[in-house]
């Protein structure tokens, strides 16, 4: 199950807030492939947001291949497809990477101390189930 | 889909003596949608709402509500219309439950299961005196004498005003509730940004009585940007930018507010040679903030570029 919450007030619409915990929730293994999600309704008045929020993120979260909406039955996590082309993903990945090293050295840790941390913090995440991206 | 706007004005124009309070108003209010009426204080939004319920003669213009002529509202259309105004209007004597057999006879329509249910929402107990009510339950109470004739267009007058966190939240949950029914439209004004962020699907923003925007919520935010550059030494002068709302300048760093971020805009930056640009996601209210505020205030005034929604 996933616990969503949202921030009014926040640099990231709310729409936003949702797709980003419930990619990360996939990635994370914390939802896994068949796992359901509320419906529309019952998320929004749950989170007291507008219904059509909800749709905008939920339909993202589908045109991306990570949620899938079964007739009669509700809201699933699917097996992931290629989300983003490589090039892409880096385009995303890069500039958290940079805050992250960037937060590092200021707080003097060492680029061997970080390499460690980086590599226990890997061996904390569960694979998701579904497998890589690499079986489709 | 039901084609024609729940609201809709052209022209819509009120003079108070030689000022006008609203001018030259064009909005369209499509059926089924939730829209946050926003602007400052005095920006003409509760003028704007007396002249749809044809409480005010408009100086000049027209409009229609519910497909019937704002100068000529029929009482049919007027029971199809929930209004909750800035100040509710209840008598003191009566309890929370007359309130609601007094008001019923008004409506054919009538609901009593909504009544008690918005009534309940709130913890209003039947037996209270209106008199012992706090601001919140009154409001509580007002809604729920709005809602339990079930009017297709609700239109409120800054609801929000004077309520504490757990009433106004109450108040935001009956408004999702409300969008269950696709086709019910909600019209509310409001200073509040984080119920605005909450429930709305557009926005309209009223500045000195003209119209600034009227469009989706995201689409007013995508609209507004905000770029930081920085600099090794004093940031430059700032050219002439189309769309610029506001400028900060700290010694090595420029930041740069402005709406319709283009192309053009890009490459006027780009002209001035930063280190780093980067574009800053920015909040609806921050958007709001930026779009309607003092341009002078606070902020380093470098063009006076008039901004067009």
């Amino acid at each position: 199950m996933i616990n969503l919450n949202i921030n009014t007030g926040s640099n990231t619409p709310i729409y936003k807030q949702i797709t980003d915990q419930v990619r990360m929730a996939v990635a994370s293994g914390r939802l896994a492939v068949d796992d359901q999600l509320p419906s529309i309704r019952a998320l929004a008045e749950r989170l007291v947001i507008n219904p059509n929020t909800v749709a905008r993120a939920y339909a993202d979260l589908a045109r991306e291949g990570l949620i899938e909406s079964r007739a009669g039955r509700g809201v699933f996590v699917t097996r992931k497809r290629k989300m983003f082309m490589r090039e892409e993903g880096w385009r995303r990945l890069e500039p958290l990477m940079d805050a992250v090293i960037g937060e590092a050295m200021v707080l003097d840790f060492t680029p061997l101390e970080l390499r460690e941390a980086f590599e226990k913090k890997l061996g904390q995440w569960k694979p998701r189930k579904g497998g890589s991206r690499n079986d489709e | 889909m039901n084609e024609q706007p729940v609201i809709q004005t052209r022209g819509l124009t009120k003079y108070f003596g030689a000022k006008p309070a609203v001018y030259d108003l064009n909005l369209e209010v499509p059926r089924g949608c939730v829209l946050a009426f926003l602007g400052r204080n005095g920006s003409g939004k509760t003028t704007t709402i007396r002249m749809l319920l044809g409480l005010l003669e408009p100086t000049r213009g027209e409009g229609s509500i519910l497909g019937h002529d704002i100068r000529a509202l029929p009482p049919e259309a007027r029971e199809r219309i929930g209004y909750l105004t800035e100040e509710h209007q209840l008598y003191g004597w009566m309890s929370v439950k007359e309130c609601g057999g007094f008001q019923s006879q008004f409506y054919p329509r009538w609901n009593e299961k909504i009544f008690r249910g918005v009534i309940g929402h709130f913890s209003l107990k039947p037996a209270a005196r209106v008199k012992d009510l706090s601001r919140g339950e009154r409001a509580g109470l007002c809604l729920g004498l709005m809602l339990a004739p079930e009017p297709e267009l609700l239109i409120l007058d800054d609801p929000a005003m004077g309520l504490d966190p757990v009433a106004r939240r109450s108040l935001v949950e009956s408004m999702i509730y409300l969008t269950r029914r696709s086709d019910r439209t909600i019209f509310f004004s409001s200073h509040q940004l984080a119920d605005v962020e909450r429930v709305a699907d557009y926005i309209a923003v009223l500045d000195h009585g003209v119209l600034r925007a009227c469009c989706p919520v995201e689409a007013f935010r995508g609209s507004v940007k905000e770029v930081h550059l920085r600099f090794s030494g004093v940031p430059p002068a700032l050219p002439k930018i189309p769309g610029l709302l506001q400028a900060f300048r700290t010694e090595r760093e420029l930041r740069v507010t402005c709406v319709h971020y283009s192309r053009a805009i890009e490459q006027a930056l780009q002209a001035l040679a930063p280190l780093q640009m980067e574009m800053a996601p920015i909040s609806l209210e921050d958007a709001f903030i930026s779009y309607l505020g003092e341009r002078g205030e606070k902020s380093f005034i470098l063009s006076e570029t008039e901004v067009q929604p």
